[in-house]
């Protein structure tokens, strides 16, 4: 099976358990079950390549440019992982069957379960780091959902909390780290990364890069000091914890670790960073976990412990200690697993996982009692179970490991840590199964049904044959991954039982021995440890978590306080400075143009202008007036337009001005005509400051850039050159706008029908609401209502209609050829349209409206959209034009290209945006009660004159 | 002329921004609107400017004007004209709803440090 498949199968496969639910609780987990054994066995198809040393690949380019491909590989290390990942998944996948009671959801239960998988085996296959930190984001997601399954239980909610904030920030790490790596080495590939190994601990980017790196893997691995977290994640369903934080995603920093350990260790920062971390991880986890009365507790402090056994391991640098940390990742997996659903079991059975209130079930589950009696054993490292093996090997590795030149102090508190490991699995053991038969337990226990035991039941078998067969059973594998890890030669190493009397055999010695004394005085021990105050992690998380959350909502708050006017300001000072910043951090183009002569036309629009800039900041409390000032200021932007040689923005800006003022006049029927006093002089000052300083910035960039020439040679020779030839048209301005920039405009045209649909929307919801009502209802204002609809202006505007009509017709056809086009045609039309409105009213005009605007605007866009498709049907890209040239006899020679039918969309766009946006605005004026006239104006001569007179 | 535009561009600049800063819903419109203005021609004059040349193919010139920012200006007119129509229609809805055409949350909030306090 493809890698890629195998990587794929528990995504694609997650749909089925929420449609598989349906069918009842077995079918879903048949289903489930299916998608997990599919997958393991795709994957052990490769498994004789894998062993005989050949690295299986599949490279899928995804995004190149970036160097983010979709590349996956399996060697040795990946797929110990990922059989482990896929044969534990496959194990808890039947345990959970039993495990989840009715209430529980199970559909969501399986497809979180298998995203979580799928993710998994993503960052185990990966072989582009890029996207194992995809993979790598997905896990920390999917054991979010997974540990706060159960969404009712606070401590459930908190632990997913927990979990996420300290992955998710080790993986922010872990992203800048992996983007160093991949930078020195200048590929993000893991295979070429692998092989530059002198090259990556060359760089001075290393150190910065592994601690990063480092970040990532000792939060995912709950390494001293972020082990907090998997703890309180035990607030999840045991099949999580067991699934999770016994084979799975704890591992993913083991595994990280592991797969960059050719390049990354090997050096003093590599040994002093993990070894010491593991070092400290290991004995502290196991010495929390002999004082911990809940069995999961106890389990996870456990799981701390031998994660940071791993982590030393790997941390030694050296061949032989890896070989050991594979071997015990696969030991872990095996036992710690059991452990964990015999944990579930003795949950599921007798209502409690609280240590202190069991005791005496060895008759009354003897089943769960050998399972957790046979992991237990292997966990404190007794002979002949596979812990044993693996403990013995670290200790042997430990006794070569000085630290800092001292010899004694490593092996010293391995030991140490294994005698606490002894004693806790011992508690488990002795204080859960033996002891007297008690008969207040929780809810009568025995033991499970056959499907809830045989999941840890074929595990503990496994970690016998582990123990006494080791090199048959997996010393292949072992092999196969290590090489992975190791990249090169396999150091001398024998997996047997007995490997003679040496250091780490006395060691081991001391460890039982001390473990089995400290259980016999764990009473009075346990009573000191309540009473000793110690720094509760939780407690500690917590007060940081209220202080970041606390800052950051004092900096939101303080920049975002409701005040709009506040965030103005900001906003436009942070601009002004971040502006000024890069103009004097930066090289700036030297004035070479000469400043063209002044002539007295411009002086005097300037002059103008300025001046009606400034009333219109003295004077913008009295509204209309400022009204007409902006009407002003547009009115000689127009004409400054035209005068710099660009008279389609004249036209365009003159016609959008007419609209524009319109729709304010619209508005300001209903806004107060008044703007009150209310800013303080010191307030008005510093709007003030703010607003030169912005104006001086703007107006001396505007003045550098246009004194300055282009520093780079523009692209508007290339449209100048190929506008006639190519896209049939000499006003190079629409041949830009419909041929060259065609699908930017189909984006704008498409934006402005968006805006006039919210226009319309907005329109509804105000007049469909209680407001609405209200205007509905408001009292006419007697000095409005004189003479609404004057005759002069219904005439002159009835004459205009088709002029104005034809004029935007004329201006639409020359478009291409002269100033003019689709956007002024679209305007001007809708001026035409508009003073109908005006002239006769909004009931007596919208009567006569055939054809919705929103059906104009659609039309518009269609045909602009069509046009661009009709250029498929000639095997050309979208939007390409073709023209040729007619005659249209009383107008002359035209061309019709296809650009113009795209360009009747562009009219039709903006004539239905247009009059929707003025026609919504003006619905507002609508009062209850209004009719349409019968007549275009109130006062008209002819109706008034008597009978006899129309007759003489 | 370069002083001229220059100039013209600042003050409607400046305008715009202190217009922008006022509390009720009108003068901001007013005040985008002026900052539309400005960078309009902003963005026109990054074409540098050309007077009395032709904007359309001819035989007879060897030189014409920018015809690209022209293009991107143009568009933009017509979408600011869009987009000052959909923010006087919240301006207008939040007055007729609140019956106040303050732009800030509370009204007659200061938005300075010293009235936070």
């Amino acid at each position: 099976m493809s890698l890629i498949l195998i990587a794929a199968l528990p995504f694609l496969g997650a749909l089925l358990p929420g449609l598989m639910i349906r069918s009842g609780r077995n079918a879903c987990a048949w289903a489930t079950a299916s998608v997990t054994l599919t997958a393991l066995i795709g994957l052990l198809v490769h498994a004789p390549a894998v062993m005989r040393g050949e690295v299986i690949q599949y490279r899928l380019e995804w995004m190149p440019l970036l160097g983010l491909n979709a590349n996956f590989f399996l060697d040795g290390l990946g797929l110990l992982f990922a059989g482990l990942i896929l044969g534990i998944g496959l194990l808890i996948i039947i345990y959970a069957r039993f495990y989840l009671s009715r209430q529980d959801p199970m559909g969501q239960f399986y497809t979180y379960l298998l995203l979580f998988q799928g993710a998994m085996v993503g960052i185990v296959l990966s072989d582009n780091v890029l996207l194992m930190l995809i993979f790598w984001e997905l896990t920390s997601l999917s054991s979010f959902l997974l540990i706060g399954y159960w969404k009712h239980l606070p401590e459930g909610r908190q632990g997913a909390r927990m979990a996420l904030a300290v992955t998710g920030m080790g993986g922010l790490a872990l992203i800048g780290g992996m983007l160093i790596l991949g930078n020195i080495v200048g590929s993000y590939d893991l295979t070429v990364i692998l092989q530059n190994k002198e090259l990556i601990q060359a760089s001075p980017l290393y150190l910065p890069a592994l601690i990063l790196i480092l970040l990532g893997c000792f939060t995912k691995s709950a390494q001293f000091p972020f082990h907090f977290w998997l703890p309180h994640a035990m607030a999840a369903p045991t099949p999580v914890s067991a699934y999770l934080h016994s084979a799975t995603m704890v591992k993913a920093g083991l595994f990280l670790m592991a797969r960059l350990w050719p390049v990354l260790a090997g050096t003093p920062e590599w040994f002093y960073i993990v070894a010491t971390t593991g070092l400290i991880t290991m004995v502290l986890g196991a010495v929390i976990a002999l004082f911990k009365d809940d069995l999961k507790a106890l389990l996870a402090f456990s799981t701390v412990s031998h994660l940071g056994l791993i982590t030393m391991l790997l941390g030694f640098g050296t061949p032989f200690a890896a070989v050991v940390a594979v071997f015990h990742i696969i030991n872990h997996a095996t036992f710690k697993a059991a452990l964990f659903m015999s944990a579930g079991i003795v949950d599921h059975e007798t209502h409690t996982r609280d240590i202190k209130r069991l005791g005496g079930l060895r008759h009354l589950m003897p089943v769960t009692f050998t399972i957790v009696m046979v992991a237990g054993l292997s966990m404190a490292g007794i002979p002949l179970f596979n812990g044993f093996l693996s403990k013995e090997m670290m200790l042997d590795a430990a006794t070569e490991a000085p630290w800092n030149g001292n010899h004694w102090i490593v092996p010293a508190l391995a030991t140490l840590g294994a005698l606490f490991s002894v004693a806790y699995s011992f508690r488990l053991i002795v204080h859960t199964f033996l002891g007297p038969k008690r008969d207040d337990y929780p809810a009568k226990p025995h033991d499970p049904g056959f499907g809830m035991w045989a999941p840890p039941a074929l595990l503990a078998v496994l970690v016998v044959l582990i123990g006494i067969m080791p090199a048959l059973m997996v010393g292949p594998l072992v092999a196969t991954a290590s090489g992975a890890v190791i990249g090169g030669e396999l150091p001398y190493y024998s997996l047997k039982i007995w490997h003679g009397v040496n250091a780490a055999l006395f060691m081991s010695i001391i460890a039982v021995a001390g473990g089995l004394i400290l259980l016999a005085m764990h009473r009075p021990l346990d009573a000191a440890w309540i009473r000793a105050r110690r720094p509760e992690a939780k407690a500690i998380f917590d007060a940081l978590m209220r202080a970041v959350t606390g800052a950051a909502n004092a900096l939101t708050d303080g920049l975002h306080n409701g005040a709009m006017t506040r965030y103005a300001a900001i906003f436009t000072l942070a601009v002004i400075l971040a502006g000024s910043a890069a103009w004097f951090g930066g090289t700036n183009p030297a004035p070479v143009r000469e400043a063209l002569a002044i002539g007295p036309v411009p002086l005097i629009g300037w002059i103008l202008l300025m001046v009606a800039t400034g009333c219109m900041v003295a004077f913008h409390r009295n509204r209309l007036l400022s009204l007409v000032l902006m009407g002003i200021v547009g009115l000689i932007v127009s004409v400054a337009f035209a005068y710099m040689s660009a008279p389609d923005l004249a036209l365009t800006q003159i016609s959008v001005e007419v609209v524009t003022i319109i729709l304010l006049l619209l508005a300001l029927n209903f806004l107060p005509k008044h703007t009150p006093v209310e800013s303080s002089n010191a307030r008005r000052f510093r709007d003030g400051t703010i607003a030169v300083l912005g104006g001086l910035a703007v107006g001396g960039l505007s003045l550098a850039m246009l004194l300055s020439d282009f520093s780079q040679e523009s692209i508007s020779a290339f449209h100048l050159a190929n506008s006639k030839p190519g896209g049939g048209g000499t006003n190079v301005v629409n041949v830009i706008l419909v041929d060259f920039r065609g699908f930017d405009t189909f984006g704008e045209i498409i934006v402005l029908g968006i805006a006039a649909l919210v226009i319309f929307a907005m329109t509804e919801s105000v007049l469909n609401s209680p407001i609405g009502a209200w205007l509905k209802q408001r009292p006419i204002n007697p000095l409005e209502a004189g003479d609404r609809h004057p005759l002069m202006m219904v005439v002159a505007t009835r004459v205009m209609m088709p002029i104005a009509l034809m004029v935007g017709v004329f201006i639409f056809l020359r478009g291409h050829n002269e100033p003019g086009g689709g956007f002024i045609a679209g305007l001007i039309v809708a001026i035409a349209l508009v003073m109908q409105y005006m002239a006769s009213g909004f009931d007596w005009a919208t009567a006569r409206q055939r054809y919705p605007y929103h059906m104009i605007i659609a039309l518009g866009v269609f045909a602009a959209a069509f046009t661009g498709i009709g250029s498929w049907f000639a095997d050309r890209p979208f939007l390409t034009s073709n023209y040729g040239y007619f005659q249209i006899p009383p107008m002359g020679e035209f061309e019709l290209a296809t650009a113009m039918a795209f360009d009747v969309g562009v009219f039709l766009c903006v004539v239905g945006a247009v009059m929707l946006a003025l026609e919504s605005l003006s619905r507002f004026a609508h009062r209850a009660g209004d009719r349409p006239s019968p007549y275009p104006m109130d006062i008209d001569p002819s109706r008034d004159l008597p009978q006899e007179a129309k007759d003489a | 002329m370069e002083y001229l535009l220059a100039t013209a561009i600042g003050a409607m600049t400046a305008a715009g921004i202190y217009l922008l800063l006022r509390q009720r819903t009108f003068p901001v419109i007013l005040g985008i609107s002026m900052l539309t203005y400005a960078v309009n021609l902003f963005l026109f004059a990054s074409g540098r400017i050309a007077i009395n040349l032709p904007p359309v193919l001819l035989n007879k010139t060897p030189t014409y004007t920018d015809p690209l920012p022209q293009a991107l200006v143009l568009t933009a007119i017509v979408i600011s004209f869009g987009m000052t129509a959909v923010v006087v229609l919240m301006g207008l809805g939040a007055f007729l709803s609140a019956r106040t055409d303050h732009v800030n949350l509370n009204e007659g909030q200061d938005d300075s440090a010293e009235a936070g306090k």
